[in-house]
């Protein structure tokens, strides 16, 4: 047998065990690619058939321009934006609640040496490779199946980059305090009450600066999460449609990040440690 | 397969893998001590049982050794790291079979293996070898690919053992590990154990409510209540020690007149003489030498006579009493 005393110190333990965990995660996704691809691909893909290509075959062809710009154009950054969103709670706090609760089978990971931060870290960086790929994914897709061409343009890469990466990680802290946080019994629930709303106030089929007509509105939804990351990628994407201050955006999605990051690992260690 | 070495064969004399020493925890908002001041050693090899009633203090004494709980006051050591102190490094030093079965319901039984030798810092090559090889060893190997929620209770109980010693633990913990597993499978998982201290040298502490387990399996047993050890030494002492009681029944031809009764009452040793028709039972406290002189005092009239003997049962309710625990 391997002898194993002598090598596995904890400083040299702590990047294998990550790897690991890490690992873990991925063989789970490819154990069952089907569910990633059709959560993942499913909504956007239907929204943007009716709205993008059916309408302008039935004659609402203008339906949800803004700015002089067609709706496929408007929802592209919000649907990648809800594609790296959603991961999050898909990726993380779906599993983690059911792990936590009745079958405890997050135990063995909960039990690797390692900080039990690092525990909780690999999770919402695997979940975050996952938004990545689901942004790469859904990109393609809204941008082929529209009957009127969509008109992108990178404006610049950085902010780009900086927004998907953030959105993603931002995204995987949300799904751990929530999958930290929410009975198994409880999740289904609050999905349901979370989901739509955030989607439908978060920005997604219509710039933030369009909503200064109904100005409360427009305040209240400040407070969605999503509504940084779709005003973040339009800046980068679709920079002729109006669009959120990128410094303003990339700001506030770094802070929520931070803030979400930091009571995610507290209420994953509090779960873990009594 | 070669024989583990691992760090307890190489340590220095005097070497404890595990080590309580003043261990008190009190859970936030309560008013008494789950753990009171609990001290014990458990040696290389050996398999030490934790007795008591529910809400003695054992899990939380176990949640504590295991880094789970933060102790209040006190240490615990695994092979000499506090585990408060440095719990990553002390869960190199542990692996946990709890009751419920925890198995990574997303991956095959071959997959929990191979993934938990890679927490711990195996190369995927090692960790494949290791995990075929734990797989063979506790007759798993034919269930190798097969999703771990399909096991049966028994199996699931041996994968989990198997899961916690891939990483060659100085103590194993098993918490109530048969109490959801028919005989043959408690039998065979308690071989499993047994095995262990000749092939692994690893200590074992183990909490139960089977009064059968702790005697049969457990080199040592503590009996607990109110986070505190009342009894501690083998099985064997506890029974002959402590005011455990061996009974002697017998069977007469006839009802027994009062003033057998009472000469079988005043006979060194008896404590209580219950006496229902032709039957008497005998309850004593030593009863060595006691059967003869009964059998000489009942005389021709006796037709069965049968000696139960003291067991830890007796021994553990005469120290925790009768009375229901929440």
């Amino acid at each position: 047998m391997t002898e194993l005393s002598n090598r596995s110190e904890p400083w040299r333990l702590t990047p294998a065990a990550f790897a690991a965990l890490i690992a873990r995660d991925l063989r789970v996704l490819l154990h069952m690619p089907a569910s990633f691809l059709l959560r993942t691909v499913l909504n956007p893909l239907m929204f943007v058939f009716v709205f993008t290509y059916l309408y302008p075959h039935i004659g609402a062809g203008r339906f949800g321009e803004v700015a002089g710009q067609n709706l496929g154009t408007v929802v592209l950054p919000g649907l990648v934006a809800s594609a790296i969103f959603f991961q999050g709670l898909n990726a993380v706090a779906l599993p983690l609640s059911m792990e936590f609760g009745a079958t405890r089978e997050i135990e063995d990971r909960v039990m690797a040496p390692v900080a039990y931060g690092l525990t909780a870290l690999a999770k919402v960086c695997f979940s975050a490779l996952q938004s990545l790929l689901a942004a790469a994914i859904v990109f393609p897709l809204v941008y082929l199946v529209p009957a009127v061409p969509v008109r992108i343009q990178v404006s610049s890469w950085p902010t780009l980059v900086l927004a998907a990466v953030l959105a993603s990680l931002l995204a995987g802290f949300l799904g751990l305090l929530l999958g930290t946080v929410v009975e198994v019994r409880k999740i289904a629930l609050v999905f349901a009450v979370t989901i739509v709303p955030i989607t439908f106030l978060g920005c997604v089929y219509y710039p933030w600066a369009s909503l200064h007509s109904v100005r409360w509105l427009q305040i209240l939804v400040l407070a969605n999460p999503l509504v940084y990351v779709s005003e973040a990628l339009r800046a980068a994407l679709t920079p002729a449609l109006p669009h959120m201050n990128p410094i303003a955006s990339l700001s506030a999605l770094t802070a929520l990040t931070l803030v979400l990051g930091w009571a995610a690992t507290k209420t994953f260690t509090h779960r873990v440690l009594t | 397969m070669s024989r583990v070495i691992g760090l307890y064969h190489s340590g220095p004399s005097g070497y404890v893998p595990l080590s309580i020493d003043g261990l008190v925890k009190r859970y936030p908002g309560s008013s008494r001590n789950a753990v009171d001041g609990l001290s014990l050693e458990v040696s290389v090899g050996e398999i030490f049982g934790l007795l008591g009633p529910n809400g003695a203090g054992k899990t939380t004494t176990i949640s504590v050794a295991v880094t789970r709980t933060r102790p209040t006051a006190g240490t615990v050591r695994l092979a000499g790291t506090d585990v408060a102190a440095q719990a990553a490094r002390a869960r190199r030093r542990l692996g946990v079979v709890t009751q419920a079965n925890t198995l990574d319901r997303s991956l095959s039984v071959w997959e929990n293996l191979y993934f938990h030798c890679r927490y711990f810092g195996l190369s995927r090559r090692e960790a494949r070898r290791h995990s075929d090889e734990l797989l063979e060893r506790f007759g798993l190997a034919e269930r190798r690919d097969e999703r771990v929620d399909r096991l049966s209770g028994g199996l699931a109980q041996r994968a989990q053992l198997a899961r916690a010693l891939a990483h060659k633990p100085s103590v194993l913990f098993l918490d109530e590990p048969t109490a959801s597993l028919d005989p043959q499978s408690r039998l065979a998982l308690w071989d499993h154990v047994r095995g262990l201290r000749e092939r692994d040298g690893v200590a074992v502490l183990l909490t139960t409510h089977s009064m059968e387990e702790a005697d049969r399996l457990c080199d040592r047993v503590a009996i607990m209540d109110h986070g505190r050890v009342l009894a501690c030494d083998t099985p064997g002492a506890l029974k002959r020690n402590l005011t455990a009681t061996t009974t002697v029944r017998l069977r007469l031809q006839a009802p027994p007149p009062p003033a057998l009764l009472d000469q079988v009452r005043a006979l060194r040793g008896v404590e209580r003489v219950v006496n229902d028709g032709n039957r008497i039972e005998v309850v004593t406290a030593a009863r060595d030498g006691l059967v003869p002189h009964l059998v000489s005092a009942v005389g021709a009239g006796l037709l069965d006579l049968s000696v139960s003997e003291p067991t830890l049962e007796s021994v553990f309710i005469s120290l925790t009493g009768r009375k229901l625990r929440d």
